[in-house]
């Protein structure tokens, strides 16, 4: 009797978690963990959105970010873009409704991917401040605007109205979004403004006008008027699958057959590896979809697994490329080389990617400590967690003593060198939601070496071409040294009709001739942009001068007296 | 051609040849024992041609700037007729910023290159060694000027009690005047004194010299222009070990790979050896120390590589001997016989006997 007493108090205080009060408390799986990084996964997500869906448009993109700080440690940011508008009835769910989106359900390379980003920025910024967020969409052609001010409904996951209007608007089409937030902004290699920087290299074709909270604008000017070639989208690829998916796709799809569901919903399936498929995983190909049972899915897996099945189409990857990589790194580095590869594309458990990687060298940089890595997935700059991602293991498990540079096992290389690690792909695996580390597939890893051995190749025959032009020069200078000598000797021994500068002169000459011409390294690089550069560093500590601290440590004495 | 008109000539080679654009090169004879030969004739080791060049590279530059200096060093000295210790060219270098030496082996070195390029010695290129030339008792009279009159002086070497004549450092100037019959030239000055304190010299009728070790080029040339003017018999008496043999008499008798472009004149080829020899040890039955590995060493390169020892069977046939019973033996161990028995027996019996000497 009392059992059930219990089991039925239990039963009152069970009931469904929503996605959104899931995610409330956990909200670090989302990048969410602090004020600092909050405000940088706000814009990050609401930057990513609005790049895609101008290029999915074929709108050259033009962003706006503007930080105000409200005090409190608050900060209202409004991301303003030219893209193509959001149709009104999207608009509440696509902005309060977590894991609504288009992307999740198609493969091609974007920059987000789960349609969790941008509901997941309004759910933090309504817990924080309580604050709905503000939406203002126009849509091409259309007279007036949409207007919504949203909330989440946490408990059930859907969006709650709380105003809505039509309104003029200047702007032919775009978005804006405008939120309150509880924020720390700091400079960085993790703030917003390295953010912004770093998508400004890889995205030359973007504009971005950033107004920091400090009311300084900075604009990121485009580079080329070309939009990146367009992905294509493709169907999934049978060894891709994961089960819950291919439960979601057979509850989805408009097949009858299975056969057909395999050959209609997947890439590389013709009728042909469909009966294999369905052979090897002992179903009848004319089993339908909706019937097909958990167990039966498994079936199907390990049906799957066991068919050769050709790897899926490459063509819907859009690299960087090596020159504009190479252009964006100019643009940011005054070093004395520039290298950069895109590698052919590869694929891992069914998706295809690319991987790319650029570095450079020397110049400004500063030999002492590691070097710097800089890390993109679809053009989207990753700030954190680098220790976690698979291009830090690529880099620490790349040979780089061979190419001039020092490096202790299992540690990153030391020097003057930053590299630049991009991995494109229809569907980045990332360690967590928050999409900060690239999980350690043994195909992307290998990848990545190989992008890696190929720069650091042509990197170590500069190094090693460097070394010999120093070491060519220090002999130069050795020998220049000692022709004063020669000359004032030649005139003690024969007179004054010796012309001891002319001597000089001479003997010079004759070393140039005999060693050849002395190649130079000097740092030519006509891209570089100084402000460009500063923007994202650690502001320097400031500094007090000798006097000032010889005043100091007298000060005690004097009280003293 | 005067010296200094020489140097001057050399000078104006390589300024022509800067002149000209065409890399400058100061060239001089390799002065090694790979570049040297045993001449039986003349009796002395000759250069064979080997030439060492300095240039505008990383490894020769520096002294190639260092020669032209110590060239116009020289010819100063010369103009002024002044001279330098090799000490004190060394410290003149010293304002020659990065070009000065280092160490005084440095200096010495390039000197000696100059000598050899010129072919001259160092003495007529204004260059003066601080070290003597050795020291002489016995039946000599050396004839020298007074450095301050110029007034011709006469210095009895049997009227130098129980001290000695010191031979200068340069000894073309002297004159000289004896009646005796033999030069005996000893190693070590402890030796020396035993002869010189029991009157040797006037027993035997004899200049006693004493080398102090390797001679000086002072002291290789006092006993060739001694032993030339008054046409003397040399013997030389060292210890019975390889430095004795290799170094020592060799140097005296044939001069050294080093010294190569001046063994002409610093060489004594009528000397002879007389001991200590190996047969010497077993013969007087004398207390030995046992050869060191250095010592084997010595002597195997000594077999191997020296022209004068591989011209000379009687020296290989020696030194194989003291290879084999692997022990040396000092002049003072003649003592063993009684202090004196080096004055009474040894020598008297070694001079009379000429089976006993090596070549």
């Amino acid at each position: 009797m009392a059992s059930d007493n219990i089991a039925e108090q239990m039963a009152s205080k069970q009931r469904d978690i929503s996605v959104a009060s899931f995610f409330e408390k956990n909200r670090h799986l989302l990048g969410f963990d602090n004020k600092r990084k909050a405000l940088l996964t706000v814009i990050k997500e609401a930057v990513d959105n609005s790049i895609d869906a101008c290029e999915e448009a074929d709108i050259l993109p033009e962003i706006s970010v503007e930080l105000i700080d409200l005090g409190n440690d608050r900060y209202r940011v409004i991301i303003e873009d030219n893209g193509p508008g959001i149709v009104k009835k999207q608009i509440p769910p696509i902005f309060a409704k977590l894991l609504y989106g288009s992307k999740f359900h198609k493969l091609s390379q974007s920059r987000g991917q789960q349609g969790i980003g941008i509901s997941a920025a309004v759910m933090y910024s309504q817990l924080t401040t309580g604050k709905p967020v503000r939406i203002k969409s126009k849509v091409k052609g259309k007279p007036e605007a949409h207007y919504y001010e949203l909330h989440i409904d946490i408990a059930q996951n859907k969006p709650e109205i709380i105003k809505e209007e039509t309104m003029g608007w200047e702007k032919e089409h775009g978005v804006r979004i405008e939120m309150d937030m509880e924020a720390s902004y700091q400079g960085g290699v993790q703030s917003v403004d390295n953010y912004l920087k770093e998508t400004a290299i890889v995205n030359p074709h973007i504009t971005i006008i950033y107004t920091n909270p400090k009311a300084d604008q900075t604009i990121f000017a485009r580079a080329i008027d070309v939009l990146p070639k367009k992905p294509i989208e493709i169907k999934p690829h049978p060894y891709g699958l994961e089960l819950g998916m291919l439960m979601r796709m057979l509850k989805d799809t408009d097949a009858r057959t299975l056969q057909s569901f395999l050959t209609n919903d997947f890439s590389r399936v013709g009728p042909g590896t469909a009966k294999q498929i369905c052979e090897n995983a002992a179903l009848l190909p004319s089993t339908k979809p909706r019937d097909v049972s958990r167990e039966m899915a498994e079936k199907l897996m390990e049906g799957i697994k066991n068919t050769k099945i050709i790897s899926p189409p490459t063509d819907c990857i859009s690299p960087i490329g090596d020159v504009a990589l190479e252009t964006g790194l100019k643009k940011e580095i005054n070093a004395e080389f520039f290298c950069s590869v895109t590698r052919p594309p590869s694929v891992y458990r069914g998706n295809p990617f690319i991987v790319e990687a650029g570095l450079a060298y020397g110049g400004e940089q500063t030999a002492e400590g590691s070097i710097t890595v800089m890390r993109f997935a679809n053009r989207v700059p990753l700030l954190y967690q680098q220790g976690a991602c698979a291009t830090n293991k690529s880099v620490v498990q790349t040979k780089w003593k061979s190419y001039g540079l020092s490096q202790s096992s299992g540690s990153l290389p030391q020097g003057p060198l930053t590299v630049v690690i991009h991995i494109a792909s229809v569907w980045v695996p990332f360690t967590s939601e928050s999409k900060e580390a690239i999980a350690h597939y043994p195909e992307i890893i290998k990848e990545i070496k190989l992008a890696l051995q190929d720069v650091g190749r042509k990197l170590g025959s500069y190094v090693h071409k460097k070394k010999r032009i120093h070491a060519e020069s220090k002999k130069r200078d050795y020998i220049k040294m000692y022709i004063p000598h020669v000359a004032e000797a030649l005139q003690e021994l024969i007179g004054d009709s010796v012309d001891q500068e002319k001597v000089k002169e001479l003997l010079s000459s004759i070393l140039e001739e005999e060693r050849g011409e002395l190649q130079s390294v000097k740092v030519v690089n006509d891209e570089y942009d100084e402000e460009l550069a500063k923007i994202g560093k650690e502001p320097k500590e400031s500094q007090t001068t000798l006097g000032e601290n010889e005043e100091e440590q007298k000060a005690p004495g004097a009280e003293e007296k | 051609m005067s010296v200094g008109k020489q140097i001057k000539e050399l000078a104006e080679g390589i300024y022509n040849s800067i002149l000209k654009k065409k890399q400058p090169k100061i060239e001089s004879p390799l002065r090694s024992l790979s570049n040297v030969r045993y001449d039986e004739k003349e009796g002395y080791f000759q250069l064979i041609g080997k030439m060492k060049e300095r240039n505008l590279t990383v490894s020769t530059i520096k002294t190639f700037a260092q020669t032209l200096r110590m060239m116009a060093l020289s010819k100063e000295l010369i103009e002024k007729e002044d001279i330098a210790t090799k000490r004190e060219a060394y410290y003149v270098s010293k304002n020659w910023n990065e070009a000065r030496f280092s160490e005084q082996p440095e200096s010495d070195t390039v000197m000696d290159d100059v000598e050899a390029m010129l072919g001259v010695n160092r003495e007529q290129i204004g260059f003066i060694p601080e070290e003597k030339g050795g020291d002489i008792a016995g039946k000599l009279i050396v004839v020298d000027k007074d450095p301050d009159s110029g007034k011709q002086i006469k210095i009895d070497c049997t009227k130098m009690g129980s001290g000695a004549y010191s031979i200068p450092s340069s000894v073309e100037q002297l004159k000289f005047e004896t009646n005796a019959k033999f030069i005996l030239a000893i190693e070590t000055a402890g030796m020396f004194q035993r002869l010189v304190k029991h009157n040797y010299w006037r027993k035997s009728n004899c200049i006693l010299i004493s080398m102090g070790g390797v001679p000086t080029r002072a002291c290789r040339r006092f006993i060739r222009r001694l032993s030339d003017d008054k046409n003397l018999p040399v013997y030389v008496f060292t210890d019975g070990d390889p430095y004795g043999f290799g170094s020592i008499y060799r140097t005296l008798k044939v001069g050294s790979g080093n010294a190569a472009h001046i063994n002409k004149f610093f060489c004594v080829p009528r000397a002879k050896f007389i001991g200590i020899t190996p047969d010497d040890i077993e013969h007087y039955k004398l207390p030995t120390h046992p050869l060191k590995d250095v010592d084997l060493k010595k002597i195997k390169d000594l077999i191997k590589n020296d022209p004068f020892i591989k011209h000379h069977k009687e020296w290989q046939k020696a030194l194989t001997k003291m290879a084999k019973i692997k022990v040396r033996a000092e002049q003072q161990a003649l003592a063993k016989w009684g202090l004196n028995y080096v004055i009474d027996k040894y020598l008297p019996d070694k001079i009379k006997d000429q089976k006993t000497w090596l070549p």
